[in-house]
């Protein structure tokens, strides 16, 4: 009897289990480390908003949803006789990037011609990915595109993992921002990583709808917003719309983040601290400046001047209904949102102005680099002379940086670029063309503010901590500053 | 050829050849993690070199508040999902067994497909219905019955609920199918002989139906012990990754993928499979000898 009832249930649980497997379901994953790998790839769809996982630091996001539901892009560009080189990227585009250039290089080099296929992984996924292969010391591409809140986990590896890049990026280093170097280099001190752009902080203000609500013209609207320099005159500012439109509850003048550290940051710079206490440094998030910009956040928020914004931050589809929505007309964000708008905003054109972001006290930087992704070149490439050599001349000389700024629409690094009529000024850039004024104009004006605040290995725990935890309390439970950020200094603490 | 024959004839020989696929799997996929893991949560991995750093990773977490926050997650959500899928699956079930319904294979086929769908799929769609933006199915609903828009995802007290709105509705049919198989197994006699001495519908299944039930729910309660502590693909899938807004998706297995593969500190991650090992472990073993079932010979 006893039997029957086991050998009806054995054979159900044998179906089940099977099934289960096919499903990718949640039975077996527990005892090693071996099963999380496992489940990785499943992860596909997921990762479009890998954002969340570090805060500020992403450069496409939005971008990995539609490419989960595709098939994995792979495309092969150049000389088939030239030497092959496999390269990997989260953003499709970015690989294009390389198949352009590699057509100008195989011009230029017809003794050293090259082949390279560029195959595009979801975000969490080629990091998973990229950091195995190393890990097991073979199948890792030749040339690897990393991203910024990634980038410690990678560099951790120094000249084991990774390839010095310091000898093929000397020539174009004096035009560089030095301090974009500085975030893809090593603690030994090299270079690893090599950057598209600075990712300036800036403010986006839509003048279309504020002048539509203030009853005024674009250009009063423009002045306005030019005569903002500190903080309590962009909240001015903000009242002053948000009164003229009658205080409607679901209309803000901008949306704080929880899951994104971009407000923190650029208090950060303003002050010229940093919470990760630099390389090698202690890393403490009970600053000043961090303080001041969660009261004021958590201000905001309370009197109905900000909204939070919907699914954490505006990078991602629903920040971008919510800007289309005009339920929010101003925020800050790093000069490469501006392809954001190109993408997924195209009915915007001409409704936006760039200007500098508001400072607490009048004279402080203004702005800070955020995100970022550093191409690296590892050690398991067959020419890593080569792949280095090309990799440098493909992101820092002037034509890598002209088809950065026209494709991808990043602020390049070379600062001499900022202020070229031709490069800056060129009335075919699909940028230059969507914005009231040119961008670059703001970048240039700014060029000696840009604060930096470093990625070092503590910062995916802090970003972790502050996206996942900390602003969460401070902004949507409304729990003291003070409070919150002793609990993130404690979780900081443990891992330092 | 004749040797050949001779060694598959052997019956000494041929049960061993004929377990030793079960056998090499078991050793290479089970007991060969199992085993380095276990020398892992003792190591610190870094890509530059491994050195032992003793129990300084259970240490850490002993300490550690976000991994404390994973197991009270793990824990509320594995006592929930038995609460529910357990004895709805079972009620299911007799109702499928009794002459109430009809149409019982299309039933039990609805019941049981979402089982047969991808969580990556289904926790995908799941995540758009909890949307906090006004459009998300959820909201759609509650403001058409006048409560107004939600942030599902957001709070601990929704979060959980959706977790176990998925687990429920991918799990029920396959609990329900286990105590089908139970329920087929109980001789009618013990039904008939009930009907004859006058025991009432519920009389029969309080003191016919639950007793010869316990294996199979015993059983159910064992895997469902182990599912829900190892939960991570649920919510992962609604949270679109391993964080989570304070940490209201984080469980133990979540913390695992995202110390051991996420931040690439393998030993660490060892160390919290083990946790999670050990505590598994010990609630099965307990539930099992309070069960009466380690230890009792079959008759």
């Amino acid at each position: 009897m006893k039997k029957k009832v086991l050998a009806t249930l054995l054979t159900a649980a044998m179906l089940a289990t099977t099934l289960v497997g096919c499903g990718g379901g949640d039975a077996g994953s527990a005892p090693a480390a071996d099963g999380g790998a496992a489940e990785a790839p499943a992860a596909d769809a997921g990762s479009d908003d890998g954002a969340a996982d570090d805060g500020a630091s992403e450069e496409a996001p939005a971008d990995d949803a539609a490419a989960a539901e595709e098939e994995i892009p792979t495309a092969t560009f150049g000389d088939p006789n030239g030497t092959h080189m496999e390269m990997w990227t989260f953003v499709e585009i970015h690989g294009q990037h390389y198949g352009n250039m590699v057509e100008k290089w195989n011009e230029q080099n017809p003794d050293r011609t090259i082949e390279i296929t560029c195959t595009t992984y979801p975000y969490a996924d080629m990091h998973t990915k990229l950091l195995t292969s190393l890990n097991a010391g073979t199948g890792a591409p030749d040339i690897c595109d990393v991203e910024i809140g990634q980038f410690p986990n990678v560099v951790a590896g120094l000249d084991t993992w990774l390839v010095p890049q310091n000898d093929t990026a000397a020539p174009y280093l004096d035009t560089m921002v030095q301090a974009r170097m500085d975030v893809y280099s090593g603690s030994d001190g090299n270079y690893y990583g090599i950057p598209y752009h600075v990712g300036a902080t800036v403010m986006y203000y839509n003048v279309a709808a504020m002048a539509e609500a203030m009853g005024i013209s674009n250009d009063d609207v423009i002045a306005k917003i030019d005569a903002v320099v500190t903080w309590d005159d962009y909240a001015a500012l903000g009242n002053e719309y948000l009164t003229a439109l009658g205080n409607p509850e679901d209309k803000h003048w901008t949306s704080v983040d929880t899951a994104g550290c971009d407000w923190q940051w650029i208090a950060m710079a303003e002050y010229g601290e940093d919470w990760t206490g630099g390389m090698g440094g202690t890393a403490n998030v009970q600053l000043e400046s961090v303080k001041k910009m969660c009261t004021m956040e958590q201000e905001w928020v309370n009197s109905g001047l900000a909204m939070v914004s919907p699914d954490g931050h505006v990078d991602l589809e629903a920040g971008f209904q919510n800007i289309l929505d005009h339920n929010i007309v101003s925020f800050p964000k790093a000069m490469w949102y501006m392809s954001r708008f190109t993408n997924y905003m195209p009915e915007e054109k001409g409704n936006w102005y760039i200007a500098k972001c508001p400072v607490f006290e009048a004279g402080q930087k203004c702005s800070v680099g955020i995100g970022g992704t550093g191409t690296v070149v590892t050690q398991q490439a067959g020419d890593a002379a080569l792949a280095s050599e090309f990799l440098c001349w493909a992101k820092m000389s002037e034509e890598g940086e002209q088809l950065i700024w026209d494709n991808l629409g990043f602020d390049v690094c070379n600062t001499v670029l900022w202020n070229d009529d031709a490069f800056a000024h060129d009335d075919n850039n699909q940028y230059n063309q969507f914005f009231i004024n040119y961008p670059y104009d703001v970048l240039y004006s700014i060029k000696d503010d840009i604060g930096t605040v470093y990625t070092t290995t503590i910062s995916p725990t802090i970003n972790e901590q502050m996206c996942n935890v900390t602003l969460n309390d401070i902004l949507e439970n409304g729990v003291s500053v003070d409070e919150a950020l002793q609990a993130a200094q404690d979780v900081v603490d443990l891992e330092q | 050829m004749n040797k050949f024959k001779k060694f598959f004839y052997s019956q000494k020989a041929a049960p061993y050849v004929f377990v030793l696929p079960f056998i090499i799997s078991f050793l290479m996929f089970w007991i060969y993690p199992l085993c380095s893991t276990i020398t892992m949560s003792f190591q610190d991995i870094k890509p530059t070199g491994t050195e032992w750093v003793g129990i300084s990773n259970f240490q850490k977490l002993l300490k550690d508040t976000v991994f404390h926050t994973a197991i009270k997650n793990s824990f509320q959500y594995m006592i929930l999902t038995l609460v529910l899928l357990i004895p709805f699956p079972m009620f299911f079930a007799v109702l499928m067994d009794s002459r109430l319904v009809k149409a019982k294979g299309f039933w039990k086929a609805c019941l049981y497909v979402p089982a047969l769908t991808s969580v990556v799929i289904s926790g995908t769609l799941f995540r758009l219905m909890f949307s906090e933006y006004p459009t998300g199915q959820m909201n759609v609903i509650t403001t058409a019955l006048g409560l107004g828009t939600f942030k599902w995802l957001k709070m601990k007290a929704t979060g959980l609920g959706a977790l176990l709105l998925v687990a429920c509705w991918r799990w029920t049919g396959v609990n329900m199918l286990y105590f089908i198989s139970g329920l087929k197994a109980i001789d009618t006699a013990m039904y008939e002989a009930a009907d004859i001495d006058g025991a009432t519908a519920w009389q029969k299944f309080r003191y016919v139906t639950i007793p010869l039930l316990k294996p199979t729910t015993v059983y159910v309660l064992t895997i469902s012990v182990y599912a829900g502590l190892a939960m991570f693909m649920e919510s992962y899938m609604l949270w679109a990754g391993p964080d989570s807004p304070n940490n209201i998706g984080l469980t133990i297995v979540g913390y695992l993928y995202k110390r051991g593969i996420t931040k690439n500190q393998l030993g660490y991650g060892s160390a919290v499979g083990i946790v999670l090992l050990v505590i598994a472990l010990a609630i099965n073993i307990v539930q099992l000898v309070v069960n009466g079932t380690l230890g009792k010979e079959e008759d």
